[in-house]
Formats: C-alpha cells, sequence, structure tokens
C-alpha cells in the first residue's frame, strides 16, 4: 500500500524529470523515426512541386522564437523545396520578430546551400510592417502602397523581381506560417479568399485543429506542429536525396516528441489505474 | 464634442469598409483601401505608445524602489555609499523587500533589456550595411541580441508548456464519468497518433479495418468531430463579432472610447 500511495501522489517534479529524461535521451542519441506524409501535407507539396520554374510564391513569417523551434522546420523545408524548383520567393513577415527570422532563415538555407540564387532575381527580402491583416487588406490591391523599398532600403522598382508584381494576385501561391494573430488564417480570410490565391502554411500543434474548418476549400494544406514538418521533410529525403545531408529538424524531433507522448501517456495510465483502486478502496470502506 | 467626434468617424469608417466589401468599385473601393492604409499608419504609432507606456510604468516601479533602498540604508548609518555598493545585489534579488519597491528589480532588468536593443537596432550598431542596410543583417549587433539572447529566452519560456502539460494531463484526465472517458479516449488517440508509435501499434491491422489504425483514427478525429465542433464556435464568433461591429459602428457600444460620460 505504501508503494501504491507514493505512486498516487507522485510529486510533480518526479514527472518533470521523466520529461526532461524522454526528451533529452532521443535528442543525444540522435532517434529518428520514419515519417509518412498524410494528405493534408501531402497536397502544400505537390503543389509546389507542379509550379513551373519562374512562378511567385510569397512566405510570410508570422512567428517570434517561442514557436520557432516548432515552424523552422516547416519553414526551411519549403524554401529549400521552392529553390529546387527554381520558383521565384517573396519573403515577408506579420510579426515584428519574424524579419529577424526571416534573415536567419535566408541566410541557412539559400545563401548556404543555393549559394548560385541571386537576391533580387530569385528571392527578395520584403521585412515586417505593422498593421496585420489591414496590411494583407492593402497589398491584396497594390503591393507598392505598403513596399516602397525591400528590407536593405532598396527602391522596389530597381529589384527585377518586382516588376510584374502589383499586388498579392501576381502570387502563385501564399506560404504562411504561425498560428498566432496574425496568422495563416488571416492570409486566407483577407488574401486567399478575396484574392482566389492557393493558401498554404504551418502552424504550432496546438494551433491546428483551429485551421481545419478551412481545409480543403480555402486552405490548400496545412502542416500541424512538429509532425507536419517531419512529414513534409520525409517526403522531401523521398523525391530530392540531398536533403538529407542537411539539417531536418521535424524528424530530428519527432523522436523526442515520440518518446514523450509516450511518456505522458504512461502516466495518465498511472493515474487512472491509481484512481480507480482508490476509488474501490473508498468503496469498500463506506 | 469630445465624444460625438469619434462616434463620426467610427460610423463613416465602418460604414463605408461594409459598403466597399460588397461593392468594390470606385469610390468606396478606393476609399475601403485608403481607410486600410490609415490603420496601417496607425498601427505603427502603436509602437510608440506602447514602448513609452512601458518605460513609464517600469520606469516608475524601479525609482521607486531604487529611492526605498536608498533611503533604507541610510537610515542604518555608517558610510552608506559603501554599503549601498555591497548590499545592492542582496537587496535587487529580493533580500529587502516592500510593498513600495517590490519586484523593482525586474522593472530594471526590462529597462535595460529595452534600452539595450533600442541603441543596437536605432544606430545599427555593427551592422554590415552601414546606416543604410538592414537592421537584422546577420552580423549586425540587433541581430546576435535577437538570436543569441533573445531566441534562447522565448523558446525557453515557452518549452516550460511541456513539463505543465505533461503535470496537469496526469492530474486532469481520468475517467471519472462518461464525458471524461471520451475526452481521455480521444487524447489518447490523438497524442498516439501523431507518433511514429501510433502507426507501429496498429500497423498490422488488415486493410479492411485499416480506419482502426491509430494515425487514420486521429486524422478522423480531426477531421470530422474536431471540425464540426471547431465550425459552430467559428459561426458563433461570427454572428457575435457582427452584432458588435454595427453596435460599434452604430455607436451604441462605446465603451473603446474610455468612460461612458459626456
Amino acid at each position: 500500500m505504501a508503494f501504491f500511495d507514493t505512486i498516487k501522489n507522485i510529486d510533480r517534479r518526479v514527472i518533470f524529470l521523466f520529461i526532461a529524461l524522454s526528451v533529452i535521451v532521443p535528442l543525444l542519441f540522435n532517434v529518428i523515426f520514419p515519417e509518412r506524409i498524410t494528405p493534408i501535407v501531402q497536397k502544400i507539396f505537390d503543389k509546389i512541386e507542379a509550379l513551373p520554374e519562374g512562378s511567385r510564391v510569397l512566405i510570410s513569417l508570422d512567428f517570434d522564437p517561442s514557436t520557432a523551434p516548432e515552424q523552422e522546420p516547416m519553414v526551411d523545408a519549403v524554401i529549400y523545396h521552392c529553390c529546387q524548383r527554381n520558383v521565384k520567393l517573396y519573403v515577408m513577415a506579420l510579426w515584428g520578430a519574424g524579419q529577424n527570422i526571416a534573415d536567419a532563415t535566408i541566410n541557412r538555407i539559400i545563401t548556404t546551400h543555393f549559394p548560385n540564387k541571386v537576391y533580387g532575381v530569385d528571392y527578395v527580402h520584403l521585412g515586417y510592417k505593422a498593421g496585420n491583416q489591414g496590411l494583407i487588406n492593402v497589398i491584396i490591391t497594390d503591393m507598392k502602397k505598403m513596399y516602397t523599398t525591400d528590407v536593405n532600403g532598396t527602391q522596389i522598382d530597381s529589384i527585377p523581381m518586382m516588376r510584374g508584381v502589383r499586388s498579392l494576385k501576381n502570387m502563385d501561391l501564399i506560404a504562411a506560417f504561425g498560428g498566432g494573430f496574425p496568422g495563416l488564417k488571416e492570409w486566407i480570410l483577407f488574401a486567399g479568399d478575396p484574392g482566389n490565391i492557393p493558401v498554404a502554411g504551418g502552424v504550432t500543434a496546438v494551433s491546428a485543429p483551429l485551421l481545419y474548418p478551412y481545409y480543403p476549400n480555402q486552405m490548400l494544406g496545412m502542416m500541424g506542429g512538429i509532425k507536419g514538418a517531419a512529414e513534409y521533410e520525409s517526403e522531401l529525403i523521398r523525391k530530392y536525396p540531398d536533403f538529407e545531408k542537411m539539417p531536418h529538424g521535424g524528424l530530428e524531433m519527432m523522436g523526442p516528441q515520440a518518446v514523450a507522448h509516450v511518456v505522458i501517456m504512461l502516466f495518465i495510465i498511472i493515474g487512472n489505474v491509481t484512481f480507480f483502486i482508490d476509488r474501490k478502496r473508498k468503496t469498500r470502506a463506506n | 464634442m469630445k465624444r460625438q467626434v469619434p462616434l463620426l468617424i467610427t460610423f463613416i469608417v465602418g460604414a463605408v469598409l461594409v459598403v466597399a466589401a460588397f461593392i468594390p468599385h470606385n469610390p468606396f473601393g478606393r476609399l475601403g483601401e485608403n481607410f486600410s492604409l490609415y490603420f496601417d499608419i496607425i498601427a505603427v504609432f502603436a509602437f510608440f505608445l506602447g514602448g513609452g507606456n512601458l518605460v513609464r510604468i517600469h520606469s516608475g516601479r524601479f525609482f521607486r524602489g531604487l529611492k526605498f533602498y536608498f533611503m533604507e540604508i541610510k537610515k542604518q548609518g555608517g558610510f552608506w555609499p559603501l554599503k549601498m555598493l555591497i548590499a545592492f545585489p542582496f537587496y535587487a534579488m529580493g533580500g529587502i523587500e516592500d510593498r513600495r519597491g517590490k519586484d523593482w528589480f525586474f522593472s530594471m532588468v526590462t529597462l535595460i533589456g529595452f534600452f539595450v536593443m533600442l541603441w543596437a537596432g536605432l544606430f545599427k550598431i555593427g551592422n554590415p550595411g552601414g546606416w543604410q542596410g538592414n537592421v537584422t543583417a546577420p552580423g549586425s549587433l540587433f541581430q546576435d541580441f535577437f538570436m543569441y539572447v533573445f531566441t534562447p529566452l522565448k523558446a525557453t519560456m515557452y518549452s516550460l508548456l511541456a513539463f505543465f502539460v505533461a503535470s496537469a494531463s496526469y492530474r486532469a484526465f481520468r475517467a471519472k464519468n462518461k464525458e471524461a472517458t471520451i475526452l481521455l479516449v480521444t487524447a489518447f488517440v490523438i497524442l498516439l497518433g501523431r507518433t511514429p508509435a501510433g502507426y507501429y501499434v496498429t500497423f498490422w491491422l488488415p486493410d479492411t479495418l485499416s480506419f482502426f489504425q491509430v494515425p487514420n483514427l486521429a486524422n478522423w478525429i480531426m477531421g470530422v468531430p474536431n471540425l464540426a465542433g471547431q465550425r459552430a464556435i467559428i459561426v458563433g464568433i461570427s454572428l457575435g463579432v457582427i452584432s458588435m461591429s454595427l453596435r460599434v459602428i452604430l455607436g451604441i457600444e462605446r465603451t473603446y472610447l474610455g468612460q461612458d460620460k459626456d
């Protein structure tokens, strides 16, 4: 009974310790599980795969460092895929911190792995602008009303890939990353729907259920949390084996996440077993 | 007059934006675009307001705490300037606490963080492109602070959730009644379905029973019951937003103007 009471009144610090170990150990041993792509992620992959060379893809980074570990692998994978497909990338942010993340991402993926890509010809960084959904509302009709220069202060008209881009309607795909406000939902409501532009993207696992109502009619596809990123990465590896040499955070973090989930489930089972035993004991005592 | 003008502006802007959504032709289309642009310009001022407010609140708290600390040390007598320097770390960490100076140390940290980031960003310290360059260019002090201070701090704060979620799940997910049992089973399927373990547990099921494979069950939960619930919530929220917007546009709802008196 002493053991039962110990389990029943388990200290939360013990749970914390188990969770810490379940994350640290798989990370140390680089535990990677195979992933199978689900239809909601496959649709994004297929769309980018089907884009002709020179198509325009807008990438919006609408998150900050708190959710970056979950969302950066998605962004990296999509940007890598777009670069492989030779599409033009227009990077921007609706969140202030998104500009910093965008710069770091461009440096990490495009500059490092695609040195032949030319700034202003193959990709451009438009930076952050205030206004949330109001910004989308303006650039859906006229980009230049909000973006007169890029993030470096270069005049928009002198950037070769901005020629012919009047508004968001000239984009072939909007890939927005971020489940907060403003985020993927605002891109669907203020750009995708009124402009009839395909919108896809990625959000944190906790935000994913809120966006299911928009799939598949208003939202092309969605990556939900690390699992979504891992699915996309596994498909990328299958199609572009070179991607395996790159850091793929989604697949790497699925190991710790899987073990942590199993540990949480074990604790839930323990909690329920002790609950039923306790209830039985109380019934007997009465 | 103080209330009539804002009410009039709200009515005109709100009405024009509603009309512009249904009749996107000029003059409504152009007016709608311009109002959206004004909104973006006004949004920029929110940063000044936010920054100013942060400095006002935290500097007040900081100076109140500092004043109290100074008086405490001076009261003790002796060579107080030296005492003040030695005792500062203990005091700052909460050694001497008082209602008047509570948490002032955190306000000091907030103010230092704010002004250091402002200095690094405003003067583009270490920016490879100089004054003309991008403030977040790799190599700039602002970007370094962001990458090596702000990012780990924010990620750490968020990742703490994992521990609390685990602890809360252990205590809350109990099959106490029918509803709680349904919630428990759903949580189990989703937790398992979101990991490769879900596949390995049920991959042996024949194709005719593939629906019962955990990943497929998890997808079904997300795509059917979750979807239905979310849609109902969205419809409810939208109706609420419409009625609230009408109240604001027509001037019935005035709480956004501050105190309800002329």
